[in-house]
């Protein structure tokens, strides 16, 4: 019932009963609490790593760099990077997720099924096997050009037609344009074994080896798509009770689908070009958001947010410390740790409906 | 509203029942007709793929092999190479079409198919490990993909099991589990050498190449004892479509018709991944594709295996014949066929209701 009271106009909210403020406290202590836990997940994720560096070095590497001692530099060149990569990556992620879920209304959309992960697929493998660009930071720009052009054709497929872009015909044309481009993306590869030995590595997700001015170009579409998310949560509620009430409700649906659109692609290209087509993050993490705090997207958007990051970096640390002295990708980790979790909540739950 | 309009013109009940009749009549023939034209793209797609290859054999000539006469090269071409490829082609695609339809029908999701749903994942996640450590190949690596599918089903069906099985969550649960499946191949793909790992993306990718009569008979002898299975559990589909409470309601045996629909279904995928791979996409593709050909025909169990049969013969032919010096494995012509008329298809519909 949280849906309705949330998109419903003011004057129609039923008298503040006793049940709302308190379930408004709890929420928001477990926001904290999640919040507290993320600040844990950068810390270890500083601490940790496949060589030792001292306490002090890493709160001196941080805060005071000082690049003549090794464990600074460590801290200042590798590990500092790569956890601003999973914050930003795992931020995103988890946004994107949810408002791409919310749109579609379907429990198995996420970023990956706009499209946006094998436009962005395509343009890398472009980049490196014809442009022959090697260098990270180079190509990953064509990812988030990729990203782009795949979510407005799919976008634009999706919304032709008297009705306008409906959740079905918008997670079809999603997954059939991931078809398509998924399969320009393998062709290229098959023909190209020098490629296909970067893409392999490229393809499952990882945040080591980022550069820093990577980062920095990346923050500003996080933060505005991030924004934009987080404003979406009322409109998102709306949208889950069906078209036709949250046009009774007073709801523009074009323009939410539309908002909702922009900000995928803002955050989605910046996660792909910041870590890699990672794909487990922004299916799981909302559900597992939905699971504490009801259907009500203004408290799952937040929750999954937190979340994303959290599951992100400790994924990130438990790579680096298991396979010593080489380690495993972020995506790979988070895909075998995370399952079983998930697994767990979504047997556990009565209401893993969307 | 045809309702109301009856009500008002008073016909008489046989009128009525010549109207209806007529109604269905109709309703039947589109159903013939859209069945036979699939149909005959496939006998195409096959009679094609009989002539055309590095010797190319006039029709007639490949017509009088098949019989039984035509000189020892063409018959070695025909026999030997060509036709087990095409109709395993062929059947393959019906395999896929028909498990993806029964998945989008009964999980009620047009996302849903073998590969979302953790039974590709399970092929790959046994295939890959199998033949990049312990070096198994051909019928042995088959039948590691099939164990491994069925494998997958099986865990996926147990860990939704809760009181009884819930759509949504068996979905979920499956991608659970296919991402967990997956990244074993991931980190396998990461770990080993080029050359490995660029076969096992062929492989995964789903591919015909090399394919002949061992793997063809094992995949006919599955596909005639299951689609017919199929289609006979398919006939409480519509009960189930509406939700268990009604289905029961309705006097379906919910949990039982479930488990054979969702058992043919696994089983369907499993042995035709086992016969050339996780080719990607048909599951996925040719349900939506049939649904609109049909609309208001329910899931389309047949037309569906029929466009997945047509669109797998028709994506290995241009694998084959698309590139020279190349042939790309079937996997990656049938998104690239497929996908874009579904495109099509769903930019061409505009009406309220085409949509799903």
């Amino acid at each position: 019932m949280s849906v309705l009271t949330g998109s419903a106009p003011r004057g129609l909210r039923p008298g503040k009963g006793v049940a709302r403020p308190r379930r408004t406290i709890v929420l928001g202590t477990g926001l904290a609490l999640l919040a507290l836990l993320l600040v844990a997940a950068t810390g270890l994720s500083l601490v940790v790593g496949s060589g030792h560096v001292a306490l002090h070095d890493v709160v001196d590497g941080v805060f005071t760099p000082d690049r003549s001692v090794r464990g600074q530099l460590v801290i200042q060149e590798v590990r500092l990077p790569r956890t601003l990569a999973g914050l930003l990556a795992g931020v995103a992620l988890g946004l994107a997720g949810t408002v791409i879920q919310g749109l579609t209304r379907n429990p198995l959309a996420d970023p990956g099924l706009l499209g946006v992960n094998a436009g962005a697929a395509v343009f890398v493998v472009f980049a490196i096997s014809v442009l022959s660009l090697t260098e990270p930071g180079q190509y990953i720009w064509f990812g988030f050009l990729g990203a782009c052009l795949a979510t407005v054709l799919v976008y634009g497929i999706g919304s032709l037609g008297r009705e306008g872009a409906t959740p079905v015909k918008l997670a079809l044309a999603g997954a059939a344009t991931t078809a398509v481009l998924s399969s320009m993306t393998s062709a290229m590869l098959l023909t190209d074994s020098q490629t296909f030995d970067q893409f392999r590595f490229w393809q499952v997700g990882a945040l080591g080896g980022r550069d820093i001015d990577v980062l920095r170009q990346a923050l500003p579409f996080v933060v505005v798509g991030g924004l934009l998310a987080n404003a979406m949560g009322p409109r998102l509620n709306g949208l889950a009770l069906g078209d036709d009430v949250a046009r009774g409700l007073g709801q523009r649906l074009s323009t939410t689908r539309v908002l909702g659109a922009a900000s995928v692609v803002l955050l989605c290209g910046a996660a792909t070009a910041v870590a890699g087509p990672l794909g487990f993050v922004g299916l799981a993490v909302p559900h597992a958001a939905r699971l504490v705090t009801g259907p009500d997207y203004r408290w799952i958007l937040p929750y999954s947010a937190l979340l994303a990051p959290t599951l992100l970096l400790l994924a990130d640390v438990v790579g680096r410390v298991v396979a010593r002295p080489g380690e495993v990708q972020v995506g790979v980790v988070t895909a075998a740790l995370g399952c079983v979790p998930f697994i767990l909540l979504v047997r556990r739950s009565a209401r893993a409906a969307l | 509203m045809n309702g109301l309009d009856t009500m008002a013109e008073q016909p008489t009940a046989a009128e009525a029942a010549a109207r209806l009749g007529r109604l269905r009549r109709h309703r039947r023939r589109g159903f013939g007709a859209v069945c036979l034209v699939l149909l005959l793209a496939v006998l195409t797609a096959l009679l094609v793929s009989l002539c055309t290859g590095d010797i190319a054999l006039p029709v007639g000539d490949v017509w009088d092999t098949l019989l039984g006469g035509g000189d020892a090269g063409s018959r070695f071409v025909v026999v030997e190479l060509r036709l087990p490829r095409a109709l395993l082609a062929l059947l393959v695609g019906f395999a896929f079409g028909l498990s993806g339809a029964v998945f989008q029908a009964l999980l009620r999701n047009p996302l849903a198919s073998p590969d979302v749903i953790g039974v590709s994942s399970g092929a790959a996640a046994a295939a890959v490990p199998a033949s990049m450590v312990y070096g198994v190949s051909g019928i042995a690596l088959s039948g590691t993909a099939l164990v491994g599918a069925l494998a997958a089903g099986a865990g996926v069906y147990l860990l939704a099991w809760r009181r009884g099985i819930n759509g949504q969550r068996l979905v979920l649960i499956g991608v659970g589990v296919g991402t967990g499946l997956s990244s074993i191949v991931s980190y396998l793909m990461t770990r080993s050498e080029v050359t490995e790992a660029q076969s096992a993306f062929v492989w995964l990718a789903g591919s015909l190449n090399g394919r002949s009569w061992p793997q063809f008979w094992p995949l006919f002898g599955a596909v005639v004892v299951l689609a017919p299975l199929t289609l006979l559990g398919s006939r409480a589909l519509p009960a189930l479509q509406l939700g268990d409470g009604t289905a029961a309601g309705l006097g379906a045996r919910v949990e039982r018709d479930r488990l054979v629909l969702l058992g043919c279904a696994t089983a369907l995928a499993g042995v035709a991944t086992a016969a050339a791979g996780p080719v990607g996409f048909v599951a996925f593709v040719s349900p939506p594709i049939a649904r609109r050909l049909l609309p208001g025909h329910g899931a389309a169990l047949l037309p569906a295996a029929l466009t997945g049969s047509a669109l797998v013969g028709l994506a290995d032919l241009a694998g084959q014949h698309a590139l020279p010096h190349t042939q790309l494995p079937v996997g990656l012509v049938t998104g690239v066929v497929g996908a874009p008329y579904l495109l099509w298809l769903l930019a061409r519909a505009n009406r309220v209701g085409q949509g799903g």
